[in-house]
């Protein structure tokens, strides 16, 4: 009973290696990260000055609807860097499964659709692995709290990615109005259809 | 008059578009059988690339009970404009969906719970006999016949 017991724990702890860790939900304590961005300087969240907390999103250059939401993702930038909520896009593709995701590619891509926003490269994939991001996009909202980042949102920004127009739901903006107001999140965590994260083979 | 030097004219092709009473309907089937479920779209590079696995193993398994559904996230507005020609080009005669509802986050967690949206994923089911089995990545032919083997009993 006992030596089954084991087995089946063992089992159980080697499932959880293989596959990525679930996402971070509303209430954890996210983890800080020292990541490349396309000016190729080190950045931490913890460095990043005068911000209240981080629109963090897991981002790429050739997904479809990372596409679809580029003009989106800029527009929560301008509007919430200056209350104190920046938006940080994290590419974690492995550019030997999808070369058009290399850190080249990215400099490229932050320098033509103008990002006035952080773009870093989780070239490990072990920042996309704690945080249990599965495709791109993929947001995360956390905040400072007592020297913690906690997990305030996760999920989509909106409810329709074709057309954001069409879009009645702007979870990611409604989070953002409640954290700002004080507020808890009403709508703390959504799911919505988009690329794997081409991790690494083998 | 043009038409002889236009070669053989294929039949237009008529996509079943569902939402999410459509979409409840194949997740609930109560036959015995196995259902094999993948969800992809055109853009999506590793969804392409399985994409061959699914026809050959949906002509192979045709007459041992295994249905298979590809349901495709295109966008509504791209049905015509891509995952058609992509279906024809690719002569893919294995049954397709196109899934119309774009508020994702009101169905992904009925095809299942741990499911974040990530494309390729396939569903194994067999309601009759409990069976359920979610693939949340791409998968390689081998992987897809040893599924298929693993659940069809």
């Amino acid at each position: 009973m006992k030596k089954y017991l084991f087995i089946s724990m063992a089992a159980l702890m080697i499932t959880g290696l293989l596959n990525s860790q679930s996402p971070y939900k509303a209430g954890d304590v996210a983890s800080d990260f020292k990541l490349k961005n396309v000016k190729g300087e080190m950045v931490s969240l913890a460095d990043i000055k005068d911000a209240d907390g981080f629109i963090v999103a897991f981002w790429c250059n050739t997904c479809p609807v990372v596409k679809k939401y580029d003009q989106r993702l800029q527009a929560l930038h301008a509007k919430y860097a200056p209350k104190g909520y920046p938006v940080i896009a994290i590419n974690p593709n492995d550019p030997a499964v999808s070369p058009g995701d290399s850190y080249e590619k990215m400099k490229e891509t932050a320098e033509k659709l103008n990002y006035r926003f952080e773009y870093l490269f989780d070239e490990t994939q072990e920042v996309a692995r704690k945080y249990g991001a599965t495709n791109t996009p993929h947001i995360y909202i956390l905040s400072w709290r007592d020297g913690k980042l906690v997990v305030d949102y996760v999920g989509a920004i909106d409810n329709n990615t074709d057309d954001a127009a069409a879009a009645d739901r702007k979870y990611a903006e409604d989070a953002l109005e409640s954290i700002l107001k004080g507020q808890p999140v009403s709508v703390a965590a959504t799911r919505a259809i988009g690329c794997s994260i081409k991790w690494k083979k083998g | 008059m043009l038409l002889p030097f236009m070669g053989p004219v294929a039949p237009a092709r008529e996509i079943e578009k569902i939402g999410i009473p459509g979409l409840e309907q194949i997740l609930a089937s109560p036959e015995d059988r196995l259902y094999v479920v993948n969800f992809w779209a055109t853009w999506c590079p590793p969804c392409v690339t399985e994409m061959p696995y699914f026809e050959k193993l949906s002509k192979e398994y045709q007459d041992k009970g295994v249905r298979f559904i590809l349901i495709s996230l295109d966008f509504p507005s791209q049905v015509e404009s891509k995952l058609i020609p992509f279906l024809d080009k690719n002569k893919i005669t294995a049954e397709v969906k196109v899934m119309t509802n774009l508020d994702y986050n009101s169905w992904i967690e009925k095809v299942d719970s741990s499911w974040q949206g990530n494309i390729p994923v396939t569903l194994f089911f067999n309601n009759a006999k409990n069976v359920k089995y979610f693939h949340p990545s791409e998968v390689t032919e081998e992987e897809l016949r040893d599924l298929i083997n693993k659940y069809k009993e």
